[in-house]
């Protein structure tokens, strides 16, 4: 292994996104911020999903949730486009850095903006409504996992795409309804049962769900299950991503 | 010698594009190597093969013995890459860029000094906190030489690393490219400034359709070319009238009272030549000959001028 080279990469990334924090970090913040106050605003009186959680306090295990799986997804896509658009990405594929050190670099980056957009939302929520935390090994498994589902589905947009136009396409059209039908603003068990049966369809869900057991220790599938659906999800999406970085598509014509 | 860049039957396809068609090439430890070829002819193809940017559908090729696809992490620590285009990284400066690269390589931490001494030698100490972006093409140039030898690789690829640059960074760029080959380096380079090929190479390989069609030392190949296109340039005291066809097939153009031959060294002479004139009545003024160049040996091999 070139650990520093490995290493190395990561740094970049993580410098690479540090420098333009007020856009990386705080903005998913204030978003997320913008979504809680508007809908506790207006459902707080109206909604309530589990006993003794307000709907405010529900909001945000699922905001948090999306804002990581967005943003890690977005770390590693839009370093690829712009590093291939730009042509910078030679600079890494002529050194001896192996294929799966290339995608640890980059999932550890991905991950890494996932927290910290996750912890920031989490610490700004705290000043408005208190949180249980009932148990913070899931909290943090399924959110290191699902950070990582997201910056290996992002290593793959950002190889297959060429060009901005496909990179929106991909966020706008799967990453960003999936994440939002995946139970953020609601519980499952709210909708009507063929929508409750597509929903278990979509593996943000499980994401979500099992993030949320995190907080409250009450979820809408059981954890464990979620759990092993997510795990799965990224052993087959690395296995994917390790595959074409290994073939070089893309990359190395 | 041993080979610094060893080439074997390398074929590599485009779709229905062949661009490389069985290359083999030697290029031995501490030469400064020329490859030349007009656009298309298949030369950054092979520097990609080379580097691992590119990979070859048949053959093998190493560097310093690495083999560059079973043994990719020796070959790409032993070779510097410096990329045809203006390519960086906008997000840093060039001392952070310099870093990274080395880090890539295992070399992040003892490269201080090394970088201190690059961007010295590439006169860009007082950029060394700028970030890229505000750089001049230039400067941007003379990073990316920086990067390619952060590493201190034994083999460093220059790919037209003059194109865009003014006289004066290109004469500076020689001077640091040739104290490079006087420190053992290996330099391979691309241009179409065959004037560069000429002053700087001792070998020069002529690659044209993705296949090699001269490799020899630059005054074997010059030698070729004084052989096949001697021309010599003659001003007359008044235009020619009445040029008969033997000579008319020899003159390669003609401006008033100024003819320009071309020669072939086997077959005529300048005193024939001479005599012809004078028998036709022509008062010789000015008599010129001059000695072919790389251009015309690359117009002879390839078939068409350079750019």
């Amino acid at each position: 292994m070139n650990w520093e080279g490995m290493y190395t990469l990561y740094y970049k990334e993580l410098k690479r996104f540090g420098k333009v924090a007020l856009q990386t970090i705080m903005a998913p913040i204030v978003t997320a911020l913008l979504y809680l106050l508007v809908f506790s605003h207006v459902l707080e009186q109206h909604v309530r999903i589990y006993d003794n959680v307000s709907y405010t306090a529900f909001l945000i295990p699922g905001l948090m949730m999306m804002s990581i799986i967005q943003n890690a997804f977005a770390n590693s896509s839009s370093s690829l486009i712009q590093s291939k658009v730009s042509g910078n990405i030679v600079f890494v594929l002529l050194t001896p850095l192996s294929y799966f050190e290339f995608y640890l670099a980059f999932l550890l980056a991905s991950i890494t903006r996932g927290l910290a957009v996750g912890l920031g939302i989490f610490l700004v929520a705290m000043l408005f409504v208190s949180l249980p935390l009932h148990n913070v090994v899931w909290l943090l498994l399924f959110s290191i996992v699902s950070s990582a589902v997201l910056g290996s589905l992002g290593i793959i947009a950002g190889i297959w795409a060429e060009k901005f136009d496909h990179m929106a396409g991909f966020q706008n059209f799967i990453i960003m309804p999936l994440s939002f039908l995946s139970g953020v603003f609601y519980s499952i068990h709210s909708l009507p049962e063929f929508w409750q049966s597509v929903s278990k369809f979509n593996p943000f869900f499980y994401m979500i769900d099992g993030f949320r057991f995190g907080f409250f220790g009450v979820s809408d599938v059981n954890p464990v299950f979620s759990f092993i659906v997510v795990i799965l999800i990224w052993l087959m999406l690395g296995w994917f991503t390790l595959a074409i970085l290994k073939s070089g598509y893309k990359l190395r014509d | 010698m041993d080979a610094a860049i060893h080439i074997d039957n390398v074929h590599k396809h485009y779709g229905s594009l062949h661009a490389l068609k069985g290359m083999s090439l030697t290029i031995e430890k501490g030469e400064f190597f020329g490859l030349l070829g007009p656009n298309g002819a298949g030369k950054s193809t092979l520097i990609n093969i080379i580097a691992g940017l590119t990979r070859m559908d048949s053959g093998q090729v190493s560097v310093m013995g690495q083999d560059v696809v079973s043994n990719y992490r020796q070959s790409r620590r032993r070779i510097g890459v410096v990329p045809q285009e203006l390519v960086y990284d906008p997000f840093f400066s060039v001392r952070e860029i310099l870093q990274i690269q080395a880090g890539y390589f295992g070399k992040g931490k003892q490269s201080t000094g090394w970088i201190d001494s690059l961007l010295e030698g590439l006169k860009l100490t007082d950029k060394a906190d700028a970030n890229m972006r505000t750089l001049s093409g230039g400067m941007k140039r003379r990073v990316l030489i920086a990067q390619a030898l952060v590493h201190k690789p034994d083999v460093v690829i220059l790919d037209e690393p003059t194109a865009g640059v003014d006289v004066e960074l290109r004469s500076s760029l020689w001077e640091f490219v040739k104290a490079l080959h006087n420190d053992g380096h290996t330099i391979v380079l691309t241009t179409h400034y065959l004037e560069e090929a000429e002053s700087l190479c001792q070998r020069i390989a002529i690659i044209n359709h993705g296949k090699l069609v001269a490799l020899d030392s630059k005054e074997s190949l010059l030698a070729r070319g004084v052989g096949m296109t001697c021309a010599v340039s003659v001003t007359l005291a008044e235009p020619l009238n009445n040029i008969p066809d033997d000579l008319l097939t020899k003159i390669k153009s003609v401006d008033g009272e100024k003819i320009e031959f071309i020669l072939n060294r086997g077959t005529d002479n300048i005193m024939s030549l001479v005599d012809c004139l004078r028998d036709l009545g022509a008062e010789i003024l000015d008599l010129r000959t001059e000695d072919a160049d790389l251009e015309d040996v690359f117009m002879e091999l390839t078939g068409q001028r350079s750019t």
